[in-house]
């Protein structure tokens, strides 16, 4: 009974294991799931409890960020498209064994590059942050509890990282404009509405009074 | 055995009370909206509106509602019936779980937590969801449009809501709720941001699919939207969540610019009132503007919705976000970074 005295650790415990639970079974989902459109939606859930995990260890902003724009936006965006594609479902099974090799080989790259942060994260325990707004060198790992998140991460971005951060803003521009620049067409007998003309066209151009003559109609020329 | 009462009963017990201490006042004020909002049309329309079941038709959500509990739910053979019937639950329930971190009084909160503002950014974020979940399970053309415009719209405007709330936070200096209603003590943010206050109105007239820009329903076109195909308890989710939206909507309006529990004048006959009567009586003038918006405008046909949230909204706010900039830096009024978290 004394094991339950403590509600906070339990609890923390549970979530962790339905989160990552549910983490791990909605990524496999993702590859397994027959229709795309489920492999989205199980994805969507995979961030979400991303977002979970994020939360329980006291990283709230980087868990609403995830779910602001993983889920907000970029998840719409792809289930959107997906739900447009008229996609054959057989054709899609036959290409799981031949691209295998590959997909395995990205797996085992992206597991060891995990194990290798891992030890890496094991070995900067005693690291301290230092930064120039955030006066406090206080060991790596207990930096959350003094300063918040996002003073954190703004003092990191913005002061430390400054040119890093500008510049990978400016490879995301580069990137916008080349998708804009491929994929923009003009495409010859759209009609368009230009507010501007509509709005600076004087008042006789937009009403003609007429008195046609009986039987006789009018001459349209506006 | 007492351990475990102490220790997980009661605590949670207490917990739970205070979940429904919101949820049912929240359900209760939903019902009288859809009441309200007939109320109003009629009146403005100059007809009665629902004047029959109880006093001066009082009752009339209640019949509506056990209507539509009594109905056969009906679902469609050729939907996928998981997802169709997921898409009303996701939206009735996003609709509620916003409402943890919104304090209605000073330090009368759920939940006051630190990114309060992010989480009720992201919880309006996922509302699109619901909506498009159930065009695609319904699989029925008019559902499926008025799913697809819906997405586009709500992605479309949520990004200029993201610029004015950033620009409140600049002017805050923190992303508690609690924070930035106790920083417009001085003067109400709707004044020295106007106009933001304006496009942040017309954003949630768009994110919550009212009129103007109801062209997710669209009923003279798409029949009835995305919900075409529902009928029973799970349009009557659908219409609560719908609601409930409006609701949360105004309450965000209402923290990030009227000063949330704050009375208009800190003078003597406002500061008797209440705090949470303030929050709630600012909420129903906002409320009353989305009924007034609705029974005066038509609806925006779809391209000129797209060019106002893209092409007006966006380099506005954008625009307006620099100029806070620079202004609260010209005038060394930028927030004080070292400030303890959470403040």
């Amino acid at each position: 009974m004394e094991l339950f005295a403590n509600p906070a650790p339990i609890l923390t415990a549970l979530a962790f294991w339905v989160l990552s639970g549910v983490l791990v079974g909605s990524a496999l989902a993702v590859v397994l799931a027959r229709a795309p459109v489920h492999s989205v939606l199980f994805l969507i859930l995979c961030f979400f409890n991303a977002a979970g995990l994020f939360l329980l260890l006291g990283a709230e902003f980087l868990a609403m960020i995830l779910v602001v724009v993983y889920v907000g936006a970029v998840a719409v965006l792809f289930l959107f498209v997906v739900m447009m594609l008229d996609m054959e479902l057989v054709a899609l099974r036959e290409g799981f064994l031949r691209h295998l090799p590959l997909g395995a080989l990205l797996a085992l790259v992206l597991l060891a590059e995990l194990i290798l942060t891992a030890i890496g994260w094991h070995a900067a325990q005693d690291l301290r942050f230092v930064s120039a707004t955030v006066a406090t060198a206080v060991p790596f790992a207990e930096v959350g509890a003094e300063v918040s998140n996002i003073k954190m991460l703004g003092a990191v971005l913005y002061d430390d990282y400054f040119l890093l951060f500008q510049a990978s803003g400016l490879v995301l521009l580069v990137a916008m404009i080349g998708a804009i620049v491929l994929t923009h067409r003009t495409r010859p007998g759209v009609r368009r509405q230009e507010i501007a003309e509509q709005v600076l066209r004087p008042a006789e151009a937009r009403i003609h009074a007429n008195n046609p003559p009986i039987g006789g109609g009018v001459d349209w020329d506006v | 055995m007492e351990i475990f009462l102490s220790v997980w009963l009661v605590p949670g017990l207490i917990l739970l009370g205070k979940i429904l201490a919101f949820v049912v006042p929240l359900i209760l004020s939903v019902a009288y909206l859809t009441y309200a909002e007939r109320r109003v049309i009629a009146a403005m329309q100059m007809r009665r509106g629902p004047n029959t079941v109880g006093p001066f038709g009082l009752l009339q959500p209640f019949a509506d509602a056990f209507k539509l509990l009594f109905k056969e739910p009906i679902l469609p053979t050729q939907a996928n019936s998981v997802i169709f019937l997921l898409a009303p639950m996701i939206t009735f329930t996003l609709a509620f779980v916003a409402w943890a971190v919104i304090p209605i009084d000073a330090g009368l909160a759920l939940a006051d937590i630190n990114v309060g503002i992010l989480y009720l950014f992201a919880i309006s974020s996922l509302g699109v969801y619901g909506i498009i979940m159930a065009g695609w399970a319904s699989n029925s053309q008019y559902a499926f449009l008025g799913a697809l415009r819906s997405a586009a719209q709500m992605v479309s405007y949520e990004i200029s809501m993201g610029f004015v709330i950033v620009t409140v936070l600049l002017t805050v200096g923190s992303l508690n709720l609690t924070a930035i209603v106790e920083a417009q003590k001085t003067i109400w943010f709707a004044i020295p941001h106007l106009p933001l206050f304006v496009i942040f109105f017309v954003s949630i007239l768009a994110e919550t699919n009212r009129a103007p820009f109801d062209l997710p329903e669209g009923e003279s076109e798409l029949v009835g939207g995305y919900f075409v195909e529902y009928g029973s308890i799970p349009f009557a989710l659908f219409f609560l969540g719908e609601y409930a939206n409006m609701i949360l909507m105004s309450a965000m309006t209402v923290l990030l610019f009227l000063g949330g529990w704050l009375p208009p004048l800190e003078i003597l006959p406002f500061t008797l009132v209440p705090g949470f009567i303030w929050f709630f009586a600012k909420i129903a003038l906002i409320l009353f503007c989305f009924l007034w918006v609705r029974a005066s405008f038509p609806r925006y046909r779809y391209d000129q919705l797209m060019r106002l949230g893209w092409r007006i909204f966006l380099p506005f706010t954008l625009i307006w976000l620099t100029l806070t900039a620079i202004v609260l830096f010209a005038f060394d009024l930028l927030p004080d970074p070292n400030l303890p978290p959470g403040l």
